[in-house]
């Protein structure tokens, strides 16, 4: 996770992305260890975003397209507090296994983010101000961590992202347990073949 | 500069004298949770990461409650109380409520303060968003990810940055239609569904210390609603008497210091409130139960951490008590102490179980039900375009199953009157 350049397409949402829109409880039931059964987490991925709300403005597009559980869009855009609601670890392993390089919202719910960070699964960015609107699902996307920049390449417009602050040490390490290994609080061998 | 509950229970719990809002530190994990649809995960991480022989920190520790996918022929979330099974087997833990045996207990954060588990001045860690309702007992008690459960189940310690303290302060009597699902509805719609993002909120005065244990609960179960890291009331002799009737265990209760700094203060007057509804699809877009009067409903759903203790269920017996429900109206008890208290509570020589019953009442089995939705053959679970008043905690799209459907929150008592009559209904409608 410690490059320093991500780009692709965006998937575009709005305010208030929760955890049922990004994966409804109904499939939290698969093995999440299991190769096979992980790949349903990429299928159902954003499958709970109202069909008139999906990839806004006027919706219907899917994030997964059918038989597939492996998105096109690589980066997701959105609002306000992504990932409000329950504490479910799914959902950052559902937009991993969809291929989600990286969220790029305004701000988090707490705990979204920190599943995001400790469980290294996807890079959750913040954006100074609120810039879904400034995308469109599709668009090509750059976003450079050097200066903490991410730019619409459709549209040639950029704007500033906040740096990581606290969290960088993690999500460079790439997540709680390599971080907890780096600073000598767990034992190195633990797990490491595993 | 002093501290507040929530930092002073931080500073005791990571071998400081102080800390500040802000700050990350490493703290040590008195009580950990975890579940059917989380625990899975969380075990197969620790295995991952600790090795498949490892032995979790402390066996006394942690506590298993499967709670959320029991009564469903889905065999997916059968296999995971089996996978959960082995674990507490392998691990030697005693504190495991079993499904299909005398145990099993149901919705976890209401099983937690009826076995012993939540205690004042500790540090709990729950697999589930909703742990925040132990905030209730003065304890510090948040929601987290499989993976850091899996790192507590090998170290018994997690890094939290200290939040700052919100505070809102209740003063006033409550007056008999207003519930605590009321106030914190007020809160969430004031401050949106972000409002408290990162920050302990805690509650305060003499309304609030007014309610029961139940209530406190039902106040703090919900700060996840406006993004909040923890709830806290302050422990008092009616907390301290619940807690020492459930554990032996010393427990060290924690108040804020004279001089705590708070980041926010409201004030609100109990008295002058009136039963509230949060519409659909946000806990925020909150409006009075009066407005939405003309708002006709195919269910009522009366259940979960939120609003299906003993409590919500007498309050709302106060109300069907000789009246038929117009609408499908699902009974669904937190625990199984909680349905054993339906059978055991009586209102004019009436069991509530019986008064439900006679209201032409859908009674369910203790889970979590259709709170979240969950598998499709799920008791009460929303399937198509149904519009639901809901005691329960979270009306997003789809959360109680169908992207279709809509879903209203209200108290108990609202729930009650409203499927008395059909249309959305302020409770003082029955309540002379």
């Amino acid at each position: 996770m410690s490059q320093n350049k991500i780009t692709g397409r965006a998937y575009v949402v709005g305010d208030n992305i929760d955890t049922d829109q990004i994966i409804p409880a109904k499939h939290l039931v698969y093995n999440t260890h299991s190769p096979e059964e992980r790949k349903l987490y990429g299928k159902f991925a954003m499958s709970g975003v109202p069909e008139e709300k999906s990839g806004l403005p006027k919706g219907g597009i899917k994030f997964i397209r059918e038989g597939e559980y492996q998105s096109e869009f690589d980066i997701i855009v959105g609002g306000k507090n992504f990932g409000c609601g329950s504490s479910r670890e799914h959902a950052p392993l559902a937009l991993q296994v969809a291929g989600v390089k990286a969220v790029v919202a305004q701000t988090y719910a707490r705990i979204f983010y920190r599943n995001s960070v400790d469980g290294g699964f996807v890079m959750p960015l913040e954006s100074v101000d609120n810039i879904y609107e400034s995308f469109s699902t599709g668009d090509q996307v750059e976003i450079d961590l050097a200066s903490n920049q991410i730019k619409n390449v459709s549209t040639g417009k950029s704007f500033e992202l906040r740096p990581l602050g606290d969290a960088a040490d993690i999500i460079n390490a790439g997540g709680l347990f390599a971080y907890a290994r780096k600073i000598g609080m767990i034992s190195q061998k633990a797990g490491a073949n595993v | 500069m002093g501290m507040t509950i929530t930092e002073k229970i931080l500073a005791g719990h990571s071998g400081r004298d102080k800390v500040v809002p802000g700050e990350n530190v490493w703290v040590n994990v008195d009580i950990l949770m975890t579940h059917d649809v989380t625990g899975p995960g969380t075990i197969s991480i620790f295995r991952k990461e600790f090795g498949e022989d490892a032995r979790i920190w402390d066996r006394d520790k942690v506590v298993v409650i499967p709670d959320h996918y029991i009564y469903t022929a889905d065999q997916h979330a059968q296999r995971n109380v089996v996978f959960l099974r082995d674990f507490v087997k392998q691990q030697q833990i005693d504190n495991f409520y079993d499904v299909g045996t005398p145990d099993y207990k149901g919705v976890c954060h209401v099983a937690l303060p009826e076995e012993g588990y939540t205690r004042p001045g500790e540090v709990l860690f729950g697999t589930d968003s909703h742990t925040c309702t132990a905030g209730a007992f003065g304890e510090f008690a948040t929601g987290i990810g499989n993976t850091d459960a899996a790192f507590i189940l090998g170290t018994g310690k997690l890094w939290v940055k200290v939040p700052q303290t919100m505070r809102f302060v209740f003063d006033g009597e409550m007056p008999d239609y207003l519930m605590a699902k009321d106030l914190i509805l007020r809160i969430i719609g004031d401050i949106g569904v972000d409002g408290a993002s990162y920050a302990a909120m805690e509650f305060a005065g003499d309304a609030v210390h007014s309610l029961n244990i139940e209530e406190r609960m039902t106040l703090c179960n919900m700060v996840i609603e406006a993004g909040g890291k923890n709830g806290i009331i302050s422990p008092d002799e009616e907390t301290l008497k619940y807690v020492k009737a459930r554990t032996n265990k010393p427990f060290d209760p924690v108040q804020n210091d004279s001089d705590a700094r708070f980041a926010f203060e409201k004030k609100y007057d109990a008295a002058k409130m009136v039963p509230l509804v949060a519409k659909p699809h946000s806990p925020e877009n909150v409006d009075t139960a009066e407005n939405l009067s003309d708002v006709k409903v195919d269910r009522v759903y009366i259940g979960s951490c939120t609003g299906g203790k003993l409590t919500d269920f007498k309050a709302a017996a106060r109300i069907l008590n000789g009246r038929k429900a117009a609408v499908d109206t699902f009974i669904v008890p937190a625990t199984t102490d909680v349905a054993k208290g339906l059978r055991d509570t009586k209102i004019d020589g009436k069991s509530l179980h019986q008064i439900f019953e006679e209201a032409g009442c859908r009674i369910g089995n203790a889970s979590c039900g259709a709170c979240l939705g969950g598998p499709d053959d799920t008791f009460g679970r929303l399937n198509g375009e149904e519009v639901c008043l809901s005691t329960t905690n979270r009306n997003f799209p789809g959360r109680m199953g169908s992207k279709k459907s809509q879903v209203y929150l209200a108290s108990p008592l609202t729930a009650a009157a409203t499927a008395v009559n059909g249309t959305i209904t302020d409770p003082r409608k029955y309540i002379a």
